[in-house]
């Protein structure tokens, strides 16, 4: 799919730029901007602040007079941290020293692959809905985004013969994000593996985001390079921002076949010379000693998860069970609306700000993003306004 | 059960069906854990936080230092207790350091204050000395901050 270009404009911006299409979120935050005393469940952040240990170790990174460049891969002991947390965790092994990359968090490393591994032409599958991002990132790389759509009937799960039907000649990345941002969906290792077969049957590369590997609740992540014969052809992009609060802090990795992390360090290594070195020694600090921490914040998300995905039920907002990251993806089709409006009026008429899932992509349409990462008060104050707005909006008769 | 008592600590108001559908457990489970605690002292009470200062009512808070002499035949204890039996006194602690019991008081005014340090604490058989601290200004009380910055706020909306 690509977007037909906007008019030039009297500073003829590149085609390419004219070819990404306006943010969905963006003219809603706008709107938002404008209200007072709404409660939000369109972010798509931790409510935590990082833990007190990880902004320690960065204050004393700059005290101690740590301000400048670092190497374009990052620092080796970071590196190396990296490569024990995935060995330990996945069971997948990274050379340190060429085969990890330390980036301005996921989103470059994902920009980076990208960049690094598209011709122009070359197609990238990607799941319907997904991550704002993986859409333009690719075009802005010259490649075509194919879209392969997922459903709620199969918990938005990427299912291999939806893959395999969409994949021509010019496939060359599957691009794939799970736990996901906007549904909250998970891949179960089976699935995994059917994709996997299906990679390897058709000599794809892989690009694996799994920035929200540790929000997983009720089961267990599975990592995408770790699976037989994948690592050799994985870009596995991993980070900070979601399990250890550090949004703000723009750190993340990618961890590559050696050749690959080469492609992706030339781009890199002009662009942004190097991730903050404030923030890969927070980082250091987040593998080091915050586990505690991670396993904490994910307890609670998981409590909030349940409330929410329960009041959604009730309401009459069919939900799946979302079991990663902490987005709860409703089906708003009892309302007989469509995401953008449903958004728009819920927003006036009771102050609740959630996302179009439409802005994720063409089978979003139906659906909101509604995040938990806030507080129980907030997340029972708001679901009982959507209930209210619901009911006034009911296009069925409740069952 | 740590995660009931969580739940519960951080808003005592949430029933035991919500907090069953939290943590995914059914709810007759959540009620006898909860009982239990009860029963057992581990979940001693429920209650709301009030800012009387802003309610309009106003109080004085006091730290009150005690040094005790030991007692033969009688600890620190029931010197203690003595202490914690009086309503005035909201907390008492056995500490370290130069002293030796750190007493919370509050009460309406300055006067009752010291009037209860003088009249209630300093005559008791093996105490020694206070040193009595009044509050001028609580920032942040069991873990509340009462008044000052809120939290860092997110973007409304990311993606």
């Amino acid at each position: 799919m690509t977007a037909e270009p906007s008019t030039t404009g009297s500073y003829r911006l590149s085609k390419r730029v004219r070819q990404i299409p306006a943010s969905g979120i963006r003219k809603f935050f706008d709107l938002l901007a404008s209200m007072d005393g709404v409660i939000s469940l369109g972010v798509g952040e931790p409510d935590f602040v990082t833990p007190w240990t990880i902004r320690e170790a960065a204050i004393y990174s700059i005290t101690s007079g740590q301000t400048m460049y670092t190497s374009n891969y990052g620092t080796v002991e970071l590196r190396s941290a990296i490569a024990r947390h995935l060995e330990r965790r996945y069971g997948v092994s990274y050379d340190p020293l060429r085969e990890i990359l330390v980036t301005v968090g996921v989103s470059e490393a994902l920009d980076l692959s990208l960049r690094a591994l598209l011709d122009p032409g070359d197609e990238v599958l990607m799941p319907d809905p997904c991550y704002v991002s993986y859409m333009p990132c690719t075009v802005l790389a010259g490649g075509v985004a194919v879209s392969v759509p997922t459903s709620m009937e199969n918990d938005f799960r990427l299912m291999s013969q939806d893959v395999e039907q969409r994949i021509s000649s010019s496939s060359k990345v599957l691009l794939t994000g799970y736990p996901s941002n906007p549904t909250g969906a998970v891949m179960p290792k089976e699935d995994l593996l059917e994709i996997a077969e299906v990679v390897r049957r058709h000599d794809l590369l892989v690009v694996s985001d799994e920035i929200y590997d540790r929000l997983v609740y009720e089961t267990e992540h599975t990592c995408f390079a770790a699976l037989p014969g994948m690592r050799e052809r994985t870009v596995l992009l991993g980070g900070f921002s979601k399990s250890y609060a550090m949004t703000g802090w723009r750190v993340g990795y990618a961890a590559a076949p050696a050749e690959i992390i080469e492609g992706m360090m030339k781009v890199h290594q002009y662009v942004t010379m190097c991730a903050p070195t404030m923030s890969q020694a927070a980082a250091l600090e987040a593998l080091q000693r915050g586990e505690e921490h991670v396993e904490a914040m994910r307890e609670s998300y998981d409590h909030r998860r349940r409330f929410m995905v329960k009041a959604l039920n009730d309401i009459g907002l069919t939900c799946f069970n979302p079991r990663g990251a902490f987005y709860a993806f409703p089906s708003i089709q009892s309302t007989g609306m469509p995401s953008e409006v449903f958004a728009e009026q819920l927003l006036l008429e009771e102050k609740v700000a959630v996302v179009p899932g439409s802005a994720f992509g063409s089978k979003g349409q139906g659906f909101v993003r509604c995040c938990y990462a806030t507080s129980m008060d907030e997340i029972k104050e708001a679901t009982e306004r959507i209930a209210r707005f619901v009911e006034r909006h009911r296009a069925y008769p409740a069952k | 059960m740590q995660d009931v008592l969580k739940i519960l600590e951080e808003d005592a108001r949430t029933t035991p069906d919500q907090i069953a559908v939290m943590t995914g457990r059914p709810v007759e489970e959540i009620k006898r854990i909860i009982k239990k605690a009860e029963d057992d002292r581990v979940l001693l009470a429920y209650h709301a936080q009030v800012n009387w200062d802003r309610a309009g009512q106003e109080q004085v808070w006091a730290l009150i230092e005690v040094k005790l002499v030991p007692q033969r035949d009688v600890g620190f204890d029931s010197i203690a207790a003595r202490i914690y039996r009086f309503p005035e006194a909201h907390s008492v602690f056995l500490v370290s350091g130069a002293f030796d019991l750190a007493v919370t008081v509050v009460a309406r005014t300055m006067q009752e204050v010291s009037n209860f340090v003088s009249g209630k604490i300093a005559p008791i058989e093996g105490v020694q000395g206070t040193v009595t601290h009044f509050l001028m200004k609580r920032y942040k009380d069991q873990g509340i901050i009462m008044d000052g910055e809120e939290r860092p706020q997110r973007l409304a909306v990311s993606p």
